[in-house]
């Protein structure tokens, strides 16, 4: 027993333990979304096929082009994006209100991590599903289009930025939730509809002039339209735009995320 | 002389729902203690407890883990600290040994150094041969233990311990006893919240009752004991009686034909009482005290103070 205790002096004298606690918030993250991988990986596969097939394969072909390419090479960087923002709130949200719900977040919260390293574990949690979502329903989009990608590095850029930003929301809906059925709400009611309205099948141009400027209060119109320049090269709005509302969304999330954490909400009494 | 292993000063909290849970509570205790922190249901234990390993935020006060200010120095006071909660904190959808890889980390232990300590702690406290099974499919007892073992992970110098062995049985509550034991032998301070007060008797040196949110006892648990000035016996009578027989000095109920009840002061004699009853025909088979020594001293405070 001494001797470990001599250990213990070593490990925290030398260790950093908020690098440690981050890795070991991550990979316990990571673990639960691949262990569950039938609950969290395949149903957006299988809906995203479905998708391919009825909007792009069956329905695409009646629309015939938009901006210059066929329907379904227009819908995929939509519904690429879309299986991002689901994906990362979802994981996010679900896994933080398990934790309060099973009361295992105090394991947490009674240890020395800093509050920035809670949230940090769970939103690259929440990016590494929503990353591999993407790959996958990339992966199954080739079997329907011919993808190219014209800018890589705003395909990356926005693909992070947007799992990033979703998952700090999801985080803020799992801090207030109290039942179950709180989780469910925002994307019900919120992220699904704003996401239909957000660009992903059509291009604002469609819209009367006074519904396309409502459109442009949505901000998964700027993700979409950004992750499409990406692939494709074209765009409804500003890139730069698209880049400073995301950033901007993003940085404001994190500092509300972080002070809600700080304050205790919905964790401490 | 070395900082106390607790420091707590003018500690309050009012809940947001205008409950006050403590009224600006005052608590020290010294390194290498076994401290008993006594009182009842709703008296503020649990949120003194809360305080201290932060899931409950106080109004006021300050507080010390081993010099390390709560507020101040939040890493370092939370380093020294581990918690036994009363409920089953743990993820029950994950493995043991995860459970306390997962805590090792959380407190910046590397995997590679956790791993032998997790091993040391598992076999020390029977968990060995369950280490790769999901806990929720543990018993209460060895959940019990998974708790402990987690708390001590991180090898803190003080352990707070919040009823570690309700729902716990006889034998596995002595076993429980004996490793408490053997760490604060090892130097690690101990604070212990129990009901069964006989686990305080035998395991601790000092105490503290707090009740409605106050200190209302603080003392060595022998001293507490000296003030003690009446303990009840009960004798168990080898023939019914129908009236109580009369003792002078002696206050007797008979609670039923065949047990008796006598009260008896502090420097009084027992002599006296069978005496009394051989010469009232009265024979006794067997005797006994009616309750713990520190359960009817903590019977008396508490409810002295309620009545006041």
């Amino acid at each position: 027993m001494t001797q470990l205790r001599n250990y213990e002096a070593q490990a925290t004298d030398f260790g950093n333990p908020n690098w440690v606690a981050l890795q070991t918030i991550v990979r316990t993250e990571i673990r639960r979304f691949t262990r569950i991988w039938v609950q969290t990986l395949i149903p957006p596969a299988i809906t995203m096929t479905l998708y391919f097939i009825i909007f792009g394969s069956l329905i695409g072909q009646r629309i015939g082009s938009m901006n210059g390419f066929d329907y379904m090479a227009y819908i995929v960087p939509g519904l690429i994006m879309m299986s991002v923002i689901t994906n990362a709130y979802a994981n996010v949200s679900s896994s933080f209100f398990g934790a309060k719900f099973g009361k295992f977040i105090e394991e947490m919260l009674v240890s020395p991590i800093s509050n920035q390293t809670i949230l940090v574990g769970y939103i690259v949690g929440g990016v590494a599903r929503a990353l591999a979502v993407a790959v996958i329903v990339t992966g199954l989009s080739l079997f329907f289009t011919d993808l190219r990608v014209h800018n890589v590095f705003a395909v990356i850029s926005i693909a992070v930025l947007t799992a990033v930003l979703f998952s700090i929301l999801g985080l803020i809906n799992g801090i207030y939730a109290k039942r179950f059925d709180d989780v469910s709400i925002v994307p019900t009611f919120v992220l699904t509809p704003l996401t239909y309205l957000g660009g992903v099948f059509f291009s604002i141009e469609l819209l009367p002039s006074f519904w396309a400027s409502i459109a442009q209060l949505n901000p998964i119109l700027y993700v979409v339209n950004a992750f499409r320049f990406g692939i494709l090269g074209v765009s409804d709005i500003s890139l730069v735009w698209a880049y400073g509302i995301l950033i901007s969304l993003t940085l404001v999330s994190y500092m509300i995320a972080l002070r809600l954490l700080q304050n205790g909400a919905g964790v401490r009494s | 002389m070395s900082t106390p292993a607790l420091s707590i000063q003018q500690l309050s909290k009012i809940y947001d729902n205008g409950f006050v849970a403590l009224k600006g509570i005052d608590l020290t205790v010294e390194r290498g203690d076994f401290f008993a922190l006594l009182g009842p249901n709703g008296a503020g234990k649990s949120t003194t407890i809360g305080i201290l390993c932060s899931l409950v935020t106080k109004s006021s006060g300050d507080v010390s883990v081993m010099g390390f200010n709560i507020d101040r120095d939040f890493g370092m006071a939370k380093r020294h600290l581990g918690v036994v909660p009363q409920e089953f904190n743990f993820n029950q959808f994950e493995k043991v040994e995860n459970i306390l890889i997962n805590t090792a980390g959380y407190h910046g232990i590397p995997r590679s150094e956790a791993i032998p300590r997790i091993h040391h702690y598992l076999k020390k406290l029977g968990l060995w041969d369950k280490r790769d099974v999901m806990s929720r499919a543990l018993s209460g007892g060895m959940k019990r233990r998974l708790l402990i073992a987690r708390a001590l992970v991180h090898q803190p110098d003080l352990l707070i311990l919040d009823e570690p062995t309700a729902g716990v049985d006889i034998e596995l509550r002595r076993g429980m006893w004996d490793f408490l034991s053997e760490i604060n032998q090892q130097g690690t301070t101990i604070i212990l919240t129990t009901h069964y007060l006989e686990e305080a008797e035998a395991l601790c040196r000092n105490v503290a009752i707090i009740n409605h949110g106050e200190i209302i006892a603080r003392s060595s648990i022998k001293d507490l004991l000296a003030t003690l000035h009446t303990v009840t016996f009960v004798c168990d009578l080898e023939k019914p009686l129908s009236a109580v027989p009369v003792i002078d000095g002696y206050e007797c109920t008979l609670t039923d034909a065949l047990s008796l009840e006598v009260e008896v002061d502090r420097g009084q004699s027992l002599n006296a009482v069978f005496v009394a009853l051989s010469a009232n025909n009265v024979a006794v088979t067997s005797m006994r005290t009616k309750t713990n020594r520190l359960e009817e001293l903590f019977v008396t405070l508490t409810s002295s103070k309620d009545a006041a």
